[in-house]
């Protein structure tokens, strides 16, 4: 019998396998950043259909949004960052094709799947207060504190509900077989909170490494960096350039020019249509073997 | 100086909105305010502490659409809702319409459950409005973007979180609107918007005309102060040789 824990190596398909139609998933990264694309272009490939998606949105929303995959969408924002306006999201939003749209304060995101992680119902916050988050989302609830403020009154806050997620999709820079694993570059963003908010979790990385790997190599990689455990982890995929054309730093930095043609290509169905034929027809191989070849022209 | 642009009365304005802070975070969001904030740190605020809009404190500001030099700290998305949940912060923030009352959109233009026009989604306008600090930058002064009321309340104004009870007021802070025609602060009737001055070669009455709801003004609206000797030399030579600031502001 193995000393070692289980091996939790699989495809882009198998993650896909395991998930289901009509299942509310996060999706990590932040806007155009270290997004896990790759198991996003999975998801376009498969039937998997009426979605409940959560995320602080950038093209992983735009894709599955043209793809008609969401039913219901939980965002703050959605941007590619140096393009300040999703295309897909901004067309299915002003034709109305997203059935179901919660538009919520970055921090009430925050908040919502801080309290999924601590499986506590709700935590209060400030923000949303006196906004119209909380008009368009009438759902939303308040509370009051049970202990007087300052002036001797209790506040009543926002009273942020669990972004409970059954399952969370993340793209990191490495991992071990088992799960562990690491980001490299300046921000890690949100991806523990999610997979501490999801019943299952997985994450695609650009490479898989032995675990001692994960911190030795040629410069030490500080433990600080181990950002996720494996107790948190359900599967991991070796993707590299998995979260193209999203950034991944250190490994790559943002595919500037791929993304000003996918924002260009949004814009009418001709055009769109024959960026999905060139780019997004085949499998992930297929897929790195056309921006190679974009990216040699 | 007679060779003074506009661009350049305005990154002053900005700056000024910094200048009695102390020691907080200055979250300048765009091209003129990040040139402002910077400005600020330079001169009137050297302990404002400005990040590289990204993930990391910056000891020291570099020139517009630069982000080198030494680190002074970390500060990735969650530690900025940390900051924002803390106080310690200014935020001066876009703003596609505003109302007399202060209220701001970012979201969407239209009905929200089917806007004619889709923008950013609310990002952390709620936040940043009923926990620091907050101040505003129009690079239009048009009656597009002031209006009598905003099609979505991203950004809280003082009557709507007075309404929302004193969670909402315990922190709630307006401080100014700078345009490329004024300066406005919300020391109006029950905190809306005033106009307090108007940048050289402008006149009140263009601001009003390019106003889309009766605007209140201070008992003398002055000229906005032209930037001095120093902040020009700043602006020119150190923090905006390439003059992005003309972009958003034409001369």
């Amino acid at each position: 019998m193995s000393m070692r824990p289980r091996d939790k190596r699989m495809s882009l398909e198998d993650v896909v396998g395991r998930l289901e139609s009509g299942m509310t998933i996060g999706i990590g990264g932040w806007g155009s950043r270290r997004k896990p694309m790759a198991l996003v272009r999975a998801i376009l490939r498969s039937d998997l259909t009426d979605l409940t998606i959560v995320s602080w949105g950038g093209p992983d929303v735009g894709l599955l949004a043209r793809a008609g995959k969401i039913r219901k969408l939980v965002y703050a924002f959605v941007s590619l960052d140096s393009i300040p306006l999703e295309p897909h999201f901004q067309a299915a939003r002003q034709n109305g094709t997203i059935p179901e749209v919660v538009e919520l304060d970055e921090g009430m995101f925050q908040t919502g799947l801080r309290a999924a992680a601590q499986r506590l119902p709700f935590l209060p916050t400030r923000a949303g207060l006196g906004s119209d988050v909380l008009a368009n989302n009438p759902w939303l609830r308040t509370i009051e504190s049970p202990y007087e403020g300052p002036d001797g009154m209790p506040e009543t806050l926002v009273a942020m509900p669990a972004l409970e997620l059954d399952a969370a999709l993340l793209h990191l820079n490495r991992a071990d077989m088992h799960g562990n694993a690491t980001y490299l570059g300046p921000d890690p963003y949100f991806d523990d909170l999610f997979a501490m908010a999801a019943d299952k979790t997985y994450v695609s990385v650009e490479q898989v490494l032995d675990t001692a790997g994960l911190t030795a190599g040629p410069s030490p990689v500080p433990v600080q960096r181990l950002l996720l455990s494996r107790m948190l982890v359900d599967g991991v995929v070796q993707a590299p350039a998995g979260a193209h054309f999203t950034s991944c730093t250190p490994d790559y930095e943002r595919d500037e020019r791929f993304q000003r043609a996918y924002a260009q290509a949004a814009k009418d169905d001709a055009a769109w249509a024959a960026f999905e034929a060139r780019f997004l027809a085949g499998d992930e191989a297929a897929y790195q073997a056309a921006v190679k070849e974009f990216g040699d022209e | 100086m007679s060779d003074l642009t506009r661009s350049e009365v305005v990154a002053a304005a900005i700056a000024d909105c910094w200048a009695q802070d102390g020691e907080i975070f200055a979250s300048p969001m765009g091209l003129l305010p990040t040139l402002g904030a910077r400005l600020a740190k330079m001169t009137s605020n050297p302990d404002l502490v400005i990040s590289d809009g990204e993930s990391v404190f910056l000891a020291a500001p570099p020139p517009l659409g630069s982000s080198t030099g030494a680190v002074e700290g970390w500060i990735p998305f969650r530690k900025v809702f940390d900051v924002v949940a803390n106080g310690p912060r200014h935020v001066m923030m876009g703003a596609t319409q505003i109302d007399r009352e202060g209220n701001q959109n970012i979201s969407a233009i239209g009905p929200f459950a089917q806007p004619r026009r889709q923008l950013l989604g609310s990002r952390g306008a709620p936040g940043n409005t009923v926990n620091n600090r907050t101040s505003y930058w129009v690079p239009q002064h048009s009656t597009r973007v002031f209006v009598e009321h905003v099609d979505i309340v991203s950004g809280v104004g003082r009557a709507r979180a007075e309404a929302a009870g004193t969670a909402a007021t315990r922190f709630h802070a307006l401080h100014r609107v700078v345009t490329d025609l004024a300066v406005l602060d919300f020391q109006g009737a029950g905190g809306t918007l005033r106009l307090i001055s108007v940048h050289p070669g402008v006149d009140v009455e263009d601001v009003r005309t390019a106003t889309g709801f009766d605007l209140e003004t201070a008992d003398e609206v002055g000229t906005t102060r032209e930037p001095t000797d120093t902040e020009l030399m700043l602006i020119r030579e150190v923090l905006d040789p390439r003059r992005l600031r003309e972009k958003e502001v034409p001369s």
